[in-house]
């Protein structure tokens, strides 16, 4: 009884909110349902004209519908007073108040989940078109710290002051955050096309390294009380041990097994929706931050503006790569490494041991990836799908360089960045990411070998 | 703790119109990468050409819905081309790259607030589908019953006497529409696959330097598969909008192309009714994980200090992508496959 009736329920609700412009009266309406399609009841919409006059207050009812009927046509505020909604769930993009034009039977809009999708919650009432409400991206605040960060955030209103501005000190600024973004992605980078160059595996899972990374400084620095320095090491440590750990229990069985590459690249992609949805599962949908460093004072030189924090962790990542870089060149092992890139069976065959060599890359990889994740999350907080935004800038920096090659990621890594950051001066920010994604499909017209890549690679 | 009610929506869901959405988008990709070996990850880019070429074309730009039908099926063939053209040339991880940079170009493009006016942002776009639901063809008072199948003013029940299975009025039409096309692109495929065409496309994934070497055009076979894959991808596109009344451009991210993936392997790659079976096995198991544990947590079973309904989905989704990694190690042909034609790699 109880069943058919929640049965009936449902149905009739997804019935209702997919009949949403049939009738011919005046008013507003709308179902409320979750992420999961089920309906939400008990919740207070108000429905006000817009000089401010309440007309009514309803609450949503078992089915989750609602209903305002309406006299005249006009434009309304349809407000949704979050502090009804049940426990844990949110306005998707954080526009609990609408605007609608009313001409007939209008349907407003809530989409509930449980958490955002980063937007940020004080935009404007009935905020129609937000600047940037569109901004998902945990990097969109690397520079420009975007109104996504400012509410908690010093320097974004001093950098932002600086957008007003504009001209030359606007450019300088993008082009040092582009740097630092870039040397972001190079971290990143080199790995992903290192582990390429030496298995031929385009691993999707390697931006969920960058997320496990921030995740492990959050655990150390937020739950265990440790200052974000020492975090960051134990995460980079940490980092190094996932990367050791995946290749040693995943990707080298595999290998053994002669798994094939499109398999071993479908399965990568199971990966990361395996540990992007258990960050999810452990520290929710919030962009999280770290004890120190978040509202930060920036450094103003009339021509520059930067924080303190992006020059340390930029300088870091700089010395990282080009001892990295200095690794390949001049040790034993980079030299292996190399070696192992270019022709594992010929390397093979010269007594390298190849699978030390391709254990020593996922282990460095992982340590380069999470050290990008903890440098990013100071900058701009930890969120579960970091690492997913991410990726697809390391692949146009890794394609963009010549894929498999650790000198070519690095350029291309650093072009990206700066490409990126510069051209939120021409576009909207919320599209400087189509811009760079744009730049790797034209590489891939053009160039499919990269700048550094050499001819025969792509066959 | 209500099994009946768990098992009677995961059964519902099973066949029902987002299952559907899943097997002929999976259609289309087992076109691509079960016959062909094309790598295409951005199947949810072809569906959401297909669902906001129709929104498009009959909320902005006021075209009568079988217009706005070819404009969607138009943009996903144009799409197939402008990915193809640069990079079926090259090995097959090139195509994977740039079919989830293009996805995730087309999606940020439909949210993006510059032309929010004509598609709505991130709140997409609605009041499309009118059009579709006016050719159901019995009305909505409509009540008859026949052996176990009832319909009751238009609503759909179908009772097994343990389960029961109930579709509204507008379910029960996609449904009607969703199987007929999923029948027909299985039957479209099954003639193509058996045809030499078919045996082109298949030599093609084992080796294509063998059939080049047999003076075939290997570029042109593998841009049409992708083209009619892409094809039906964006029909996939048209349920997946008709079934929800809405587009929204947050929901054809690059996860909407990987359960594809889930779909097409777990039922099993280059087997005609392999989406058709992954389809159906794939969104019972997501609903009755998920249905399950919802439920469980609502009848105190689980108590909330373990899980709290808000980590209900990450856990059904951490489940699904550790199942789809097992899968692939252990039984790579899925439920009907053959392992032999999984071996294609790289090249």
């Amino acid at each position: 009884m109880l069943l058919s009736a929640a049965l009936a329920g449902l149905l009739l609700c997804l019935g209702v909110s997919s009949n949403a412009s049939a009738q011919e009266a005046l008013g507003v309406h709308g179902t409320l349902d979750d992420q999961q399609e089920q309906p939400v009841a008990g919740v207070s919409i108000t429905v006000t004209d817009t000089a401010g006059t309440e007309i009514a207050t309803v609450t949503t009812g078992d089915d989750g519908t609602w209903a305002v009927p309406l006299e005249t046509e006009g434009d309304y505020i349809v407000s949704l007073d979050e502090s009804t909604l049940p426990e844990g769930l949110v306005v998707r993009n954080c526009k609990p108040q609408l605007e609608v034009h009313v001409t007939s039977d209008r349907a407003a809009l809530f989409p509930l989940d449980t958490q955002t999708d980063g937007c940020t919650a004080e935009e404007a009432p009935g905020g129609g078109t937000p600047t940037d409400g569109a901004s998902d991206d945990p990097t969109e605040a690397t520079s420009e710290e975007t109104e996504d960060e400012a509410a908690d955030d010093a320097a974004a209103d001093e950098v932002s002051e600086v957008q007003g501005e504009g001209g030359a000190t606007r450019a300088v600024t993008l082009l040092v955050s582009g740097l630092h973004f870039g040397l972001m992605i190079a971290l990143a980078a080199v790995g992903l096309s290192m582990v390429f160059g030496t298995t031929g595996l385009t691993n999707f899972a390697h931006g969920d390294l960058v997320t496990f990374g921030g995740v492990m400084a959050l655990l150390f620095n937020v739950t265990l009380g440790l200052p974000v320095w020492v975090a960051a090491i134990a995460a980079v440590l940490l980092g190094a041990a996932f990367g050791w750990a995946q290749d040693w229990g995943l990707w080298s069985p595999l290998r053994r097994r002669g798994t094939g590459l499109v398999s071993m690249m479908i399965i990568s992609i199971g990966v990361a929706l395996l540990i992007r949805n258990a960050t999810l599962f452990f520290i929710g949908g919030e962009r999280l931050r770290y004890s120190d460093y978040v509202g930060q004072t920036p450094w103003d030189f009339g021509w520059l503006v930067v924080t303190p924090k992006e020059v340390v962790t930029g300088l870091i990542a700089l010395a990282v790569c080009i001892l990295v870089g200095v690794a390949m060149m001049y040790t034993r092992l980079g030299k292996a490494t190399r070696a192992v890139a270019d022709n594992p069976s010929l390397a093979a065959s010269t007594g390298i041991d190849v699978n030390k060599v391709v254990r020593l890359v996922w282990t460095m990889g992982g340590a380069l990836a999470a050290m990008s994740g903890v440098f990013l999350s100071i900058s701009d907080g930890v969120k579960f799908d970091m690492g997913q935004h991410l990726l697809l800038l390391v692949f146009a920096a890794v394609v963009l360089g010549g894929l498999g090659t650790a000198f070519g990621a690095f350029v291309g890594a650093m072009l990206i960045g700066v490409f990126v950051q510069l051209s939120t001066l021409v576009v909207a920010p919320e599209l400087k990411y189509v811009g760079a994604l744009a730049v790797l499909i034209i590489i891939m017209l053009t160039r499919p070998q990269g700048i550094l890549g050499r001819r025969e690679r792509i066959g | 703790m209500d099994w009946q009610f768990v098992f009677s929506q995961a059964l519902t869901q099973a066949i029902g119109p987002t299952m559907l959405v899943y097997a002929l988008g999976a259609i289309g990709l087992n076109l691509q990468f079960g016959y062909t070996g094309l790598l295409n990850f951005g199947q949810a880019a072809f569906a959401a050409m297909g669902a906001y070429g129709l929104a498009l074309g009959v909320v902005a730009w006021g075209l009568p819905f079988w217009w706005a039908v070819v404009i969607g099926l138009g943009a996903a063939c144009v799409m197939a081309l402008l990915l193809g053209i640069p990079t079926l040339r090259l090995r097959a991880d090139y195509l994977a790259i740039v079919t989830i940079a293009a996805a995730e170009i087309v999606r940020r493009l439909a949210r993006a607030t510059v032309w929010a006016d004509t598609t709505g942002g991130s709140d997409g776009m609605r009041g499309f589908s009118e059009p579709f639901f006016a050719l159901i063809p019995w009305d909505r008072e409509s009540t008859w019953t026949l052996l176990f199948v009832s319909m009751d003013s238009g609503r759909l029940a179908v009772d097994f006497g343990i389960f029961e299975l109930q579709y509204s009025y507008r379910d029960t039409w996609i449904m009607v529409v969703g199987w007929a096309l999923v029948l027909f692109f299985t039957g479209i495929m099954a003639l193509l696959i058996h045809s030499p065409w078919g045996r082109v496309l298949k030599g093609i994934r084992e080796d294509e330097e063998a059939v080049r070497s047999l003076g075939k055009n290997v570029f042109a076979f593998k841009m049409q598969a992708l083209v009619l894959g892409g094809i039906i991808g964006a029909v996939a596109g048209f349920l997946f909008a008709l079934s929800r009344a809405n587009v929204q451009p947050d929901t054809f991210t690059t996860d909407f192309t990987f359960y594809f993936y889930v779909v097409l392997i777990l039922g099993g790659a280059a087997r005609i009714f392999g989406p058709v079976l992954g389809a159906a096995l794939f969104w019972f198991l997501y609903n009755i994980l998920s249905q399950g544990l919802s439920q469980a947590i609502r009848a105190d079973v689980i108590p909330p200090s373990v899980l709290d309904s808000t980590q209900v989905g990450p856990l059904v989704f951490l489940l699904l992508g550790l199942g789809m990694v097992l899968l692939l190690i252990f039984r790579p042909q899925g439920l009907i496959g053959n392992k032999k034609e999984l071996l294609f790699d790289v090249r």
